[in-house]
């Protein structure tokens, strides 16, 4: 149990927490608006589709691949979804059915080409995030779609709650969508064979070659997993935004790298976790959702986010090394 | 001694490629393709993603990458921009700018190169980091506007002909040559390649590789630089989210071209192949009466044809051949 604290006490999680709590303990006493319920589940619902994407990626990332191309993914989901559900109609189940279904689908494709053709994958998901928002333009001639039925624009409170009467705010179905991906990721990773062997595939991909898993079926599954989320983050945001834009998510894939990453996990495969993941949104939340509350411009979001990523990894990687530099001295037996 | 590579290099593929749909074009468009105007369109378009292209390419030969390219460019022409109207009558205002420009370019970059070769930080991460703190100082300072209306000597560079050869494809041409002459003709070209495909040989054989990747991020830096000069001239503005669709045509340009994405190989010569061999289709498409999306839907498919037949041909070649030492029972 001691060692399970010290343990806590070096990893990158914690320090992240701590940075959470002390980020939210200065916006909390600086504005009054921070910790109110509405603020923090307006916070929740508008970083949903990051979070959910997000979870995607941390399976990719620990496996050891990279994907930037569910941006397209989701866009082209999300495009399919609305358009059958304007002209069929549907229900929520549909909806969601129909999205994660094209979206792993063309994850799973992915996978197969990045499994078959042996390039990095950073390569080969630029390659086909070029082709698929090129062809989903190209089909779409870029038009919005904006006559959602109203079932679905206006049914994206779960359960109400009044804060005081003249401010209420709701669980919303992105919340509640959130919740249930962060929670079944973390189930994937830490209690089943395949999560071990993610983790053993980006821990050492010779190794668990050699052990006999198979490298194909995990590509397939990680990549189509990514898939299958970002077609959900799809129809979480065309129900905030009201509306389905072709072009609404494409570039906001390096962001969700970032999230990933300032979570934990890394490029080269092998760690990470949902929880890292976690908190990393929720630093980037904090940050972003505190500049507007302290006043300064949001004009320096974007500063502010780059600063994070650079201090965090090098903070990560210095943390390394000195944990390196312990176990070498912890080995060499001590003289005189 | 012939080298038996040579017939793989995706540059040969590519020259092939080139010359057929070049003949097939000009066979079925006639002169709609082959004139001089289109042409010319074709040579002020192609020098800013070429310049961004060859930023990219110095990190991925030596086995990184380089993501903030378009940030650096877009600071680098921001500077500028600023300098330009903060010194606006005065003939030193151009001359005192491009200093400033090219100081902000190697800046950013010594900053890459030092959280990579000093610090430690895998280079997407580090460069993620950086191309978005960059962008970001960029929005901060200008609230996300844009500064325009420059002098006309420096738009000259953007949109003035030297006998019928626009000035940008100069500029961009000499800068090609210019890092060709480094990758092939100096000690620390060599060590790029050298540290591209194996760090550690390359450090225990006494090379500083600190030194030489710091390099690699500081030259890419100062292209940028004149990337940002030449999308300032063309555009007569600078802003800092400016050709943000360039950053990931510019690695599929360069891996097109033959520069392996995990470093230690590509020329120049095989980056500009693909340079002119993406701007052609581009053309080809337009002319054609096709959106503009489409390109990049035919730009990301040749990039994953141009990944797929070296591995086709090592299927192939492993299916036909009977695997060398079979039959002779295991080792």
């Amino acid at each position: 149990m001691r060692d399970l604290f010290r343990n806590f006490g070096r990893s990158h999680e914690a320090f992240l927490l701590i940075a959470v709590v002390l980020v939210g303990f200065i916006l909390a006493v600086a504005t009054p608006t921070f910790l109110s319920w509405r603020n923090l589940f307006n916070l929740i619902d508008s970083y949903a589709a990051t979070g959910v994407f997000g979870a995607g990626l941390l399976l990719v990332l620990i496996a050891g691949g990279i994907d930037i191309s569910f941006t397209a993914t989701a866009a082209i989901s999300q495009y399919l979804t609305a358009s059958l559900l304007v002209a069929r109609g549907g229900d929520w189940v549909s909806v969601f059915a129909v999205s994660a279904v094209v979206g792993a689908a063309i994850g799973t494709l992915t996978g197969l080409l990045v499994h078959t053709l042996r390039v990095s994958a950073i390569i080969v998901t630029i390659a086909t995030l070029n082709m698929l928002y090129g062809v989903l333009i190209f089909v779409t001639n870029g038009a919005y779609i904006y006559d959602l039925p109203d079932w679905f624009t206006d049914g994206g409170s779960l359960v109400e709650i009044a804060d005081t009467p003249d401010s209420t705010y709701s669980i919303s179905i992105q919340a509640a969508v959130l919740a249930v991906v962060l929670a079944a990721t973390a189930v994937i990773l830490r209690h089943s064979s395949v999560g071990r062997q993610i983790y053993g595939l980006g821990g050492n991909a010779e190794a668990a070659r050699r052990l006999g898993v198979n490298i194909l079926r995990l590509h397939l599954l990680v990549y189509g997993y990514m898939g299958l989320l970002a077609g959900i983050a799809g129809v979480i945001e065309a129900q905030l935004a009201h509306s389905v834009a072709p072009a609404a998510l494409i570039g906001t894939e390096l962001d969700v790298l970032a999230v990933v990453l300032l979570g934990g996990a890394s490029l080269a495969g092998g760690v990470g976790g949902v929880f890292g993941t976690i908190l990393g949104l929720a630093l980037l939340a904090e940050l972003q959702n505190g500049l507007v509350l302290l006043g300064i411009s949001s004009y320096w979001s974007r500063l502010l986010v780059g600063s994070v990523i650079i201090v965090s990894s090098g903070a990560a990687v210095l943390g390394r090394r000195a944990q390196a530099a312990r176990a070498r001295t912890d080995k060499v037996p001590a003289r005189g | 001694m012939a080298d038996p590579a040579v017939a793989s290099q995706p540059g040969n593929a590519l020259a092939i490629v080139l010359v057929v749909l070049l003949a097939f074009l000009g066979a079925t468009l006639g002169t709609r393709f082959l004139n001089l105007g289109l042409l010319q369109g074709i040579a002020f378009q192609l020098p800013e993603l070429g310049m961004l292209a060859l930023a990219m390419m110095l990190p991925l030969v030596s086995g990184g990458i380089n993501l903030a390219v378009v940030a650096t460019a877009n600071l680098s022409g921001l500077t500028m921009a600023f300098v330009l109207h903060a010194l606006a009558p005065s003939p030193f205002a151009i001359p005192v700018a491009l200093a400033a420009g090219a100081l902000v370019g190697c800046a950013i970059g010594a900053v890459n190169g030092g959280l990579i070769a000093l610090v430690g930080i895998s280079p997407i991460v580090a460069t993620l980091g950086t191309m978005t703190f960059v962008e970001g100082l960029g929005i901060g300072l200008t609230h996300g506007g844009v500064i325009s209306e420059f002098p006309a000597p420096l738009l000259l560079i953007g949109q003035g002909t030297l006998a019928g050869v626009p000035l940008d494809l100069i500029l961009f041409g000499l800068t090609a040559a210019a890092v060709a002459l480094v990758l092939q003709r100096t000690p620390f070209g060599r060590h790029i390649y050298l540290i591209g495909s194996n760090a550690e040989a390359t450090r225990f054989s006494g090379v500083d590789i600190r030194h030489v990747r710091l390099g690699v991020y500081v030259l890419s830096g100062a292209i940028c630089w004149l990337g940002g000069l030449i999308m300032m001239a063309r555009f007569n503005s600078a802003n800092a989210s400016y050709g943000q669709s360039y950053l990931l045509v510019s690695i599929l340009v360069a891996v097109l071209g033959g520069i392996h994405p995990d470093g230690g190989s590509g020329r120049v010569g095989g980056l500009l192949l693909a340079l002119v061999l993406l701007q052609v289709i581009s053309t080809a498409l337009n002319l054609l009466g096709f959106s503009n999306f489409l390109t990049m839907t035919v730009w990301g498919a040749a990039l994953i044809v141009v990944v797929l037949l070296p591995r086709l041909r090592q299927v192939i070649a492993a299916r036909l051949s009977p695997r060398p030492g079979a039959g002779a029972g295991p080792v």
